[in-house]
This record gives C-alpha cells, sequence and structure tokens, in this order.
C-alpha cells in the first residue's frame, strides 16, 4: 500500500509539474465556460428550462467535447513518456509488482482528472444563486452527474492508460485513444437516436451507450447496468495493460 | 555473487549476446568492456531482470533472475544506460521516492536518503531540482539512487559518459570507493577507465567474451614478447657487434634517436628478460644508457588485436 501510494503521488506531481497538465486544466475551463455561456441563453430564452445538468451533461456536447479532448491527454504521459525517458526501466527493475504499476497510474489520472472538473462546481454553485430557483439544479442530479463523470471519466481513462502502455510515443498514444473514444461517442450518438423499439441489436446498443447512460445519470438516475458496464470496461482495459506490461517484461 | 551460464539474447534479425558465461565473486570490481553494440546493455539489463534472455540461465546472490525477480530486484543497485532521471523532481524528494519503491520504510529511507547524500557529495543540491543540475551532479543522483537501498550489487551502465576531465575523476573516485564495500559491474567503452577502477575486465565484442582477466594479466599476457627496448649512446655497428654473439637475443632494431643515441628494440629467443643482460652489456663497453623499458600494450591495443583477430576469424 506504502508503494502504491508512492507511485500514486509521483504520477500527481508529474502531472501538475508539466506543462501538459495545465493545458487539460485549461481546456476544461475554457469549454465549461462556454457550455456557461449556453446554459446562461438557454435559461434566458426559454419559459420552462431543462434542469441545468441536463442542459450541460445530456443535450449539450460540452461534456463529451471535454471528456473526449482531456482524456487522452491526461493519460498519453503515464508508460510512453516513460519509455521515452529511459525512467520506466528504472521503474521496473525495482520490485514493485505490475498491478501496483498500473492501477497507479490509473489512479493518479483519475485523481488529477477529477480535479480538473471541480472548478465546475463552483459554476454550479453560482448558477443557483443567480437564478434563485433550486428545481433547477437538484441535489440527486447532482449526484448523478458526478458518478457520470467518474464512471464514464474511468472508461476513458482504461483506454488511454492501456493506449499509452502499447508506445513509446505519447503523440501516438493521445490519438489511439482519442480515436477510440470518439468513435465509442459517434457510435453511442447513433445508436441512442435511432428507433430501437423491438429491434434486439438496437437495443443491445442502446444500453451500451454511453451518451444514453450519461442521460440518465444527469437525470439523477443511477442505473446499476451502467454503473457495472463502466466498472467491467475500466477493469478489462487495465487487464489488457497489465498483460502488456508483462508481456514486455518476460517476451 | 553473479553466475552467468550460456546466455543468449536474441532480437529478431540479430543476435545481441551469444552463449555467454562468466562467473563475478563478492567484493568485486569488473569491467564490462566493449564497442558500442557489442551486447553490454542487454547483458545487465538481464542481470537486472529488466528482461529475459533468449536462453541461458543467470543466478545473482543465488537468485534465479527469472525465477525470483523480486528477490534478485532488491539486492541490485541498477543504474541504466544514459541514467535515466525524473528531471522534474528535487533530489532528496528523488530518492526518497526511489527507496520507498525499493521497498525501505519511511524511518529507513529517510535514513539511508541522508547517508547517500553524504556519500556521493550531494549536500549542496539535495534540494534542487533534477532538471537544472549539471551533469556531473546528475550522475551522482543516478549513483545514489543505485545505492539507496544498500545492495549487495551495483550494476552501472557506462557511468562515466558524457563527463567532463574533473566530473570524470570524482565519479571515477566514486565508483573505487564503492568497490570497499560492494560487489560492482559496470560498462564502459573507456580503456583507461577500467585501467583505473576495475580489478577483473571481461572484454565483449559481438555479443562474445573475448577475453576475461585480472587488468594487469591481461597485460602480460599480450605483452610484446618480451620486447626490450634501450637507448644507448654507441654507433649501431658497436651496438650490433656486441650483441651478435648471444644466444639470448633473436633479433634486434635499431633506429636512430635524439643525440648521438641509438634506439634499439631487443627481441629475447625465449620469453626471457633481456633487461639485465642489455645492461650488463652497456655497462662493459662503458656506453651511455638512457632508457631501458619493456613495453607494455594498454588495454587499448589488446583490444585492437582481439577485435581484429575476431575479424580475421582465427579465434
Amino acid at each position: 500500500m506504502g508503494v502504491f501510494l508512492t507511485l500514486v503521488r509521483r504520477e500527481l506531481g508529474a502531472a501538475f509539474n508539466s506543462l501538459t497538465g495545465y493545458v487539460v486544466v485549461a481546456i476544461t475551463l475554457l469549454l465549461a465556460g462556454f457550455g456557461l455561456m449556453d446554459i446562461v441563453q438557454r435559461l434566458n430564452s426559454d419559459r420552462t428550462p431543462s434542469p441545468i445538468p441536463e442542459i450541460f451533461f445530456a443535450d449539450g456536447i460540452v461534456f463529451w467535447l471535454i471528456l473526449i479532448l482531456t482524456t487522452p491527454v491526461i493519460t498519453m504521459r503515464t508508460f510512453a513518456a516513460e519509455k521515452a525517458l529511459g525512467t520506466y526501466e528504472a521503474l521496473m527493475t525495482t520490485p514493485v509488482g505490475e498491478w501496483q504499476v498500473v492501477l497507479a497510474k490509473f489512479t493518479g489520472s483519475l485523481v488529477f482528472y477529477l480535479l480538473s472538473w471541480s472548478p465546475l462546481i463552483g459554476v454550479l454553485i453560482v448558477l443557483r444563486q443567480v437564478t434563485q430557483q433550486p428545481q433547477l439544479l437538484d441535489p440527486w442530479a447532482m449526484c448523478g452527474v458526478l458518478t457520470g463523470i467518474a464512471c464514464i471519466g474511468s472508461t476513458f481513462l482504461s483506454i488511454g492508460v492501456f493506449a499509452s502502455s502499447l508506445t513509446r510515443s505519447q503523440i501516438i498514444a493521445a490519438m489511439t485513444s482519442l480515436l477510440i473514444g470518439i468513435g465509442m461517442w459517434t457510435l453511442s450518438l447513433r445508436f441512442s437516436q435511432a428507433d430501437t423499439t423491438g429491434d434486439r441489436l438496437g437495443r443491445l446498443m442502446d444500453h451500451l451507450s454511453v451518451t444514453h447512460h450519461m442521460q440518465d445519470f444527469a437525470r439523477g438516475v443511477i442505473d446499476g447496468r451502467a454503473l457495472v458496464f463502466h466498472l467491467s470496461v475500466t477493469f478489462f482495459f487495465l487487464f489488457l495493460t497489465q498483460r502488456v506490461i508483462e508481456m514486455r517484461r518476460w517476451k | 555473487m553473479i553466475e552467468v551460464q550460456n546466455l543468449t539474447k536474441r532480437y529478431p534479425g540479430r543476435t545481441a549476446v551469444d552463449g555467454i558465461s562468466f562467473t563475478v565473486g563478492r567484493g568485486e570490481v569488473v569491467g564490462f568492456l566493449g564497442p558500442n553494440g557489442a551486447g553490454k546493455s542487454t547483458t545487465m539489463r538481464i542481470l537486472s531482470s529488466f528482461m529475459p534472455a533468449t536462453s541461458g540461465t543467470v543466478r545473482i546472490a543465488g537468485y534465479d533472475v527469472f525465477h525470483q525477480p523480486d528477490e534478485v530486484r532488491r539486492r541490485i543497485g541498477y543504474m541504466p544506460e544514459n541514467n535515466p532521471l525524473h528531471i522534474d523532481m528535487r533530489v532528496r524528494d528523488y530518492l526518497k521516492f526511489r527507496a520507498r519503491l525499493k521497498g525501505l520504510g519511511i524511518g529507513r529511507s529517510r535514513q539511508r536518503v541522508d547517508r547517500v547524500i553524504e556519500q556521493c557529495g550531494l549536500k549542496d543540491v539535495e534540494k534542487r531540482i533534477i532538471g537544472q543540475l549539471s551533469k556531473g551532479y546528475r550522475q551522482r543522483v543516478g549513483l545514489a539512487d543505485a545505492l539507496v537501498h544498500d545492495p549487495d550489487l551495483i550494476i552501472l551502465d557506462e557511468p562515466t559518459i558524457g563527463l567532463d576531465p574533473h566530473q570524470l575523476r570524482s565519479v571515477r573516485a566514486l565508483i573505487k570507493e564503492l568497490g570497499r564495500q560492494h560487489t560492482v559491474l559496470l560498462s564502459t567503452h573507456i580503456l583507461t577507465e577500467v585501467e583505473m577502477t576495475c580489478s577483473r575486465v571481461l572484454i565483449l565484442n559481438q555479443g562474445r567474451i573475448l577475453a576475461a582477466d585480472r587488468v594487469e594479466d591481461l597485460e602480460s599476457r599480450f605483452s610484446q614478447d618480451g620486447r626490450v627496448v634501450a637507448e644507448i649512446d654507441a654507433t649501431p655497428e658497436a651496438i650490433r657487434e656486441a650483441f651478435r654473439d648471444l644466444p639470448e637475443v633473436a633479433a634486434l632494431e635499431i633506429q636512430a634517436a635524439a643525440g648521438a643515441f641509438q634506439r634499439v628494440a631487443f627481441t629475447p629467443k625465449s620469453g626471457q628478460d633481456l633487461r639485465p643482460l642489455v645492461f650488463e652489456q652497456v655497462r662493459q663497453h662503458d656506453w651511455s644508457l638512457r632508457e631501458l623499458t619493456r613495453p607494455r600494450l594498454s588495454l587499448e591495443d589488446i583490444f585492437i588485436q582481439l577485435t581484429q583477430k575476431k575479424k580475421g576469424g582465427d579465434l
């Protein structure tokens, strides 16, 4: 446990000591700012506006832009940079386990990702103060939103960590996870909008649709199936990462 | 401490290490010498259990690097090629981080970090960011990292590459100091470095061991058949006359040297030391003598001889 925490601390240190860390925070703030403008406009024009979390996380694309753009940048460093610098060799010749390394790199990325979202909480509190309409910002919906950010984020981050373990080039790692992320998003959009009544494949795809999951979360519906789905995908990609590292170590 | 048997490493299309065997005893300082691409780094990576061998066995302190890698890793301080460090960290934080990774507890790691900072002369820079240090200091940070868990065996891959003469001297002195308490295996392609720091040398080329010997023995083994060189103040004819009938001298070459001196190279018939004989002749003829040596090949010459033989295919 001590070793694990030491590794997580190093991951966070590396993120905050690097320019890319601040680029991620800047992207998040900028896009969240655009999202806020969108919300303010809708609140002004609509007579009966939808609750804020739905505008921001379900209907708009701001959440998805932030997710798809920042997760590859956060995770690209994890393995690729260490390999390129050679510190990977120094790391793997110490008696640390592969799982410890994989989980620490993932946890570090997840913590940084959640921290980069934290200014948003401030934005929502400000909106609540200004609008004076508590029904627009239901606490349950907020819990759903936070769960959604963490769950869907985990999936995307685990894909990014996996991509980073495959290469020593950060650019290739980022591009790979960006492509997978965009692919997942567009497929999800396509299937959550399709008419899915009766069609088995369509219903299955609807269950797998990440945009559908987020719509539920934003309404404050925490669906167990979605939770299990994201935890499984996260574990699956971390498992693949561990296999890649083990294979490189012994083959 | 190290037992290597028939170690082979093949990459697709290339054999980096080709069936080498050697042992290193406890407390030895052994140098791996060879040109770039000879297989030094590959061998060291296998020894430190960073990557597996294609075939062959390696045991470190009795533990197999393939089957008990964590036991091996605990006992090795390894400094990889080019000394990779997290350049965004401060010296003390970095060493503490490494000590924790190597399984030291919080109290013990603080104690060991204090010790290695002192040992490697890092006291003045312990709060500075590694990326802002000179190469000499960074090299010392790398050495301190290798030492921090007090390992039995220290493996250093080209520890002095790219240092200026001052830094070279201090890093070499540090390595020599380490050799008093630890077993050290270091690689280099600088021959004088081996002569200065190592007790034994393994010469590697194209994945094979060309020679393995103590540094002094290697020199005498490859010395030029006991040739003796003298500078004598006499005419060439007189010198030839004086040594003609001596059965011990097989051949002599004379070259004019500065002043009235002649530089004479004697080759003995059967490897014996001709120096007393030469001196005796000079004394009898009442000549003056300003040099009398048995030139020895430097490691550099030995290395060139060995690698050329290798190219000729007769070794």
